[in-house]
């Protein structure tokens, strides 16, 4: 047991002030956690040697509540999160950093269960906390704790992705189950217990995106639904593209405990937030060797096509989405307008 | 999804439309209304009108209970909670209404007012227990369904000497509402569609009386999609052979007499208001609860001097003829420019049971060019 992790203690505002707590709360927490050669050089600003090419660059605020959730914590959130961001790019991941809002009066044991797991899920991703920064609030100026992560990555060669390549007759793939995230913190929060536990599945995805790639470069667009959920990620990419997109609300898979809670609580899962999903638009003649896979990855077990890219939309209209529902009639498929609510009757 | 998948099943949805397609005469029309907004969007949610002819026409009704609630009724749970200091606790679709000055719950909380979203009043019986130095209300809303819950959570209060709980009750029941949508000229309905849950709690005997009365037949439908067209293709074959009947589609869940123990409830804790203000309906008699006087205590109106006050709806929002059945959303200007699920102007683009909020959502395109078209 290091020094500063004494039963009871808390982050004190002096933790954050400059001075030897800082020093000790960095070095026996956050370094202690996150090693690898590039933060252990100890520059207040980190040193990356990379190749000549196109970088892509993310960045995430993480203000989860509650922080530590079935399925994970706002920790390995925050890795995964700037991880999928960049994979999305169509790029690797190089680095990432991360800086801390800390609330006083939060538990060091909790900020070290969250840094540890933030360790964890860099290193099981193979990319290193390059560098970091660490803030102390007064009580009641954050809740608990905040973490930003940026990260960079190199898109490889002959890679393009982008919402303007996407064009009429492309297959649409989801990598799993919907709504896994949203409604594992849902229950959390609001004290339901729906027997079983639904556990977040937030996850890296970039190795996955790696090998789908590699399989396939012509691959158009690679979105990860996380706010607002399949339904604002696709809306978002039929208007970027002006085309139309038809779903097939059969093909779209939900784990059937993700499909009860929603309907006890009068939610859709399409519109419900997901950390560890991804839509894949891509030609139609390489939808079943890109399914494979993704099934082939823990990730993309579940890996689906769940619809296809219609005609380009009129000049001057948004691009349209559309769902061929379970009993075969047809309706829009909307933006979430505010926050999902509840029925009541 | 045991028990629910079944009934969304396409391959039976396929046979159900064909024989109402079948069944359904060509040289005539038919109308029917579902009553409850739970059907309105069950029936945009899954596209049920592409399953059956054009002749057989959906009327949505007055079953939402966010939309016909009042904006003076809307105004007075306001005033309780920045007037009065209150928290008030509300189920989730009220947040978003807009009452007066387009003021509504979400604008009222991020400038101040205490207002919590709850999915029971059990929970606002807990914000009572943990809040000993406050005055908690409950938003007391809904038809038969929610009534009883209200009523348990008063009980409840009265039994553990809760002195900081009262409910704003805003109750509203069924069959009045039905006749009342009956009695009134410009609408043609050949038959209802019966609510699913306010019939597990009153039972089908109880549009026994309206039934006879106003001689449309009623068929009790489940939410479920094959439901609603079993219980359509139901309503054709009594049009066609006459009949005008309470036939119960729903008997998996809903009985004659319904939930008995939740009526006793009901009975126990609640009164018939005279007459109370509907929005689209207007007054309409004997269709309301209020809190019984020996309950006075839990009763919001009897605890806080609620103000006198003029609320004014928005003039061209078309509601409440929406809500009488006697126009659809296209026949209002403002759907889908000026009044959106973002940006309501009426209730009934806001509630998760409103007929714009189902038409916007799941028909937008269609609608918008029918508006056109027309201009």
């Amino acid at each position: 047991m290091s020094g500063i992790l004494r039963p009871g203690a808390a982050v004190e505002m002096a933790h954050g002030g400059g001075g030897m707590a800082t020093t000790r709360l960095i070095r026996e927490i956050f370094a202690r956690h996150f090693a690898n050669p590039i933060l252990d050089q100890g520059h207040d600003a980190a040193r990356l040697n990379l190749p000549h090419g196109r970088i892509v660059m993310s960045t995430d605020a993480h203000v989860i509540s509650p922080l530590e959730f079935p399925g994970g914590d706002i920790g390995s959130l925050a890795v995964h999160g700037t991880i999928n961001d960049v994979a999305m790019g169509g790029a690797v991941p190089v680095a990432l950093s991360a800086a801390f809002i800390i609330e006083e009066g939060l538990p060091l044991e909790t900020l070290d269960h969250i840094a540890a797991s933030m360790g964890a899920a860099a290193r099981k991703a193979s990319v290193p906390i390059a560098t970091g920064d660490t803030k102390v609030v007064e009580r009641g100026a954050a809740d608990g704790l905040f973490i930003t992560t940026t990260g960079i990555g190199l898109i490889p060669e002959g890679i393009e992705i982008a919402p303007e390549r996407i064009a009429p007759g492309m297959a649409i793939l989801l990598s799993g189950t919907l709504g896994d995230h949203g409604v594992a913190i849902l229950s959390q929060r609001q004290g339901l217990a729906f027997g079983t536990t639904i556990e977040s599945d937030s996850a890296a995805l970039h190795r996955m995106v790696g090998d789908m790639l590699a399989a396939a470069p012509s691959i158009a667009c690679l979105r990860d639904p996380t706010r607002g959920g399949l339904s604002a990620t696709l809306n978002e990419l039929a208007e970027a593209a002006g085309v139309s997109m038809t779903l097939k609300e059969a093909a779209i898979p939900v784990r059937p405990e993700v499909a009860g809670a929603c309907e006890l609580l009068g939610l859709d899962p399409i519109h419900i937030a997901n950390e560890g999903k991804l839509v894949c638009i891509c030609p139609p003649e390489q939808a079943e060797a890109v399914l494979n896979i993704m099934r082939a990855h823990p990730e993309g077990r579940d890996a689906a096509q769940i619809g296809a890219v219609g005609a380009h939309a009129a000049p001057g209209t948004p691009g349209l989405l559309r769902m061929e529902t379970l009993i075969g009639g047809m309706r829009v498929v909307d933006w979430l307008a505010g926050e999902q609510l509840p029925r009541i009757c | 999804m045991k028990y629910v998948s079944e009934f969304r099943d396409p391959a039976l949805a396929q046979s159900l439309a064909t024989a109402i397609a079948r069944e359904a005469d060509p040289a005539r029309s038919y109308a029917f209304m579902e009553f409850c907004g739970g059907h309105t969007h069950a029936i945009f949610r899954y596209g049920v009108q592409d399953l059956v002819p054009s002749n057989v026409r959906f009327v949505h009704g007055p079953g939402c209970p966010v939309c016909v609630l009042p904006m003076r009724r809307l105004d007075d749970a306001l005033e309780l909670a920045e007037r009065h200091g209150v928290i008030l606790a509300t189920y989730g679709d009220m947040m978003r209404v807009p009452g007066s000055g387009r003021r509504s719950m979400l604008t009222a909380r991020s400038a101040g007012a205490d207002i919590r979203m709850v999915y029971s009043p059990l929970d606002a019986l807990a914000l009572a227990r943990d809040n000993p130095d406050r005055q908690v209300v409950f938003m007391g809303i809904g038809f038969e369904t929610t009534t009883p819950a209200t009523g348990m959570a008063i009980l409840t209060a009265r039994a553990q000497g809760l002195a900081n709980f009262s409910v704003f009750c805003n109750h509203v029941l069924t069959p009045p509402a039905m006749a009342h949508v009956l009695a009134a000229p410009g609408v043609a309905l050949d038959g209802f569609l019966g609510p699913s849950h306010v019939s597990t709690v009153i039972g089908a005997g109880a549009y026994r009386p309206l039934v006879a009365h106003y001689g449309r037949p009623l068929v009790i439908a489940g939410f479920e999609p094959l439901d609603v067209l079993q219980s359509v293709l139901m309503l054709i074959r009594q049009v066609n052979e006459g009949r005008q009947e309470v036939e119960n589609q729903y008997s998996r869940v809903v009985t004659e007499a319904g939930n008995t123990k939740a009526q006793g409830v009901i009975e126990e804790v609640f009164a018939l208001r005279e007459t109370f203000e509907w929005r689209g309906l207007g007054s309409v008699p004997d269709s309301a609860r209020a809190i019984r006087p020996e309950l006075a205590d839990f009763d919001a109106e009897a605890r806080f001097a609620i103000s006198e006050k003029q609320s004014r709806e928005v003039k061209s929002c078309e509601c409440p003829a929406i809500l009488r059945g006697v126009k659809q959303p296209k026949d209002c200007k403002l759907f889908g420019k000026a009044c959106t699920p973002e940006t309501p102007m009426g209730a009934c683009m806001v509630s998760s049971e409103g007929s714009c909020a189902a038409y916007y959502t799941y028909r937008r395109v269609e609608t918008m060019a029918e508006m056109e078209a027309a201009e």
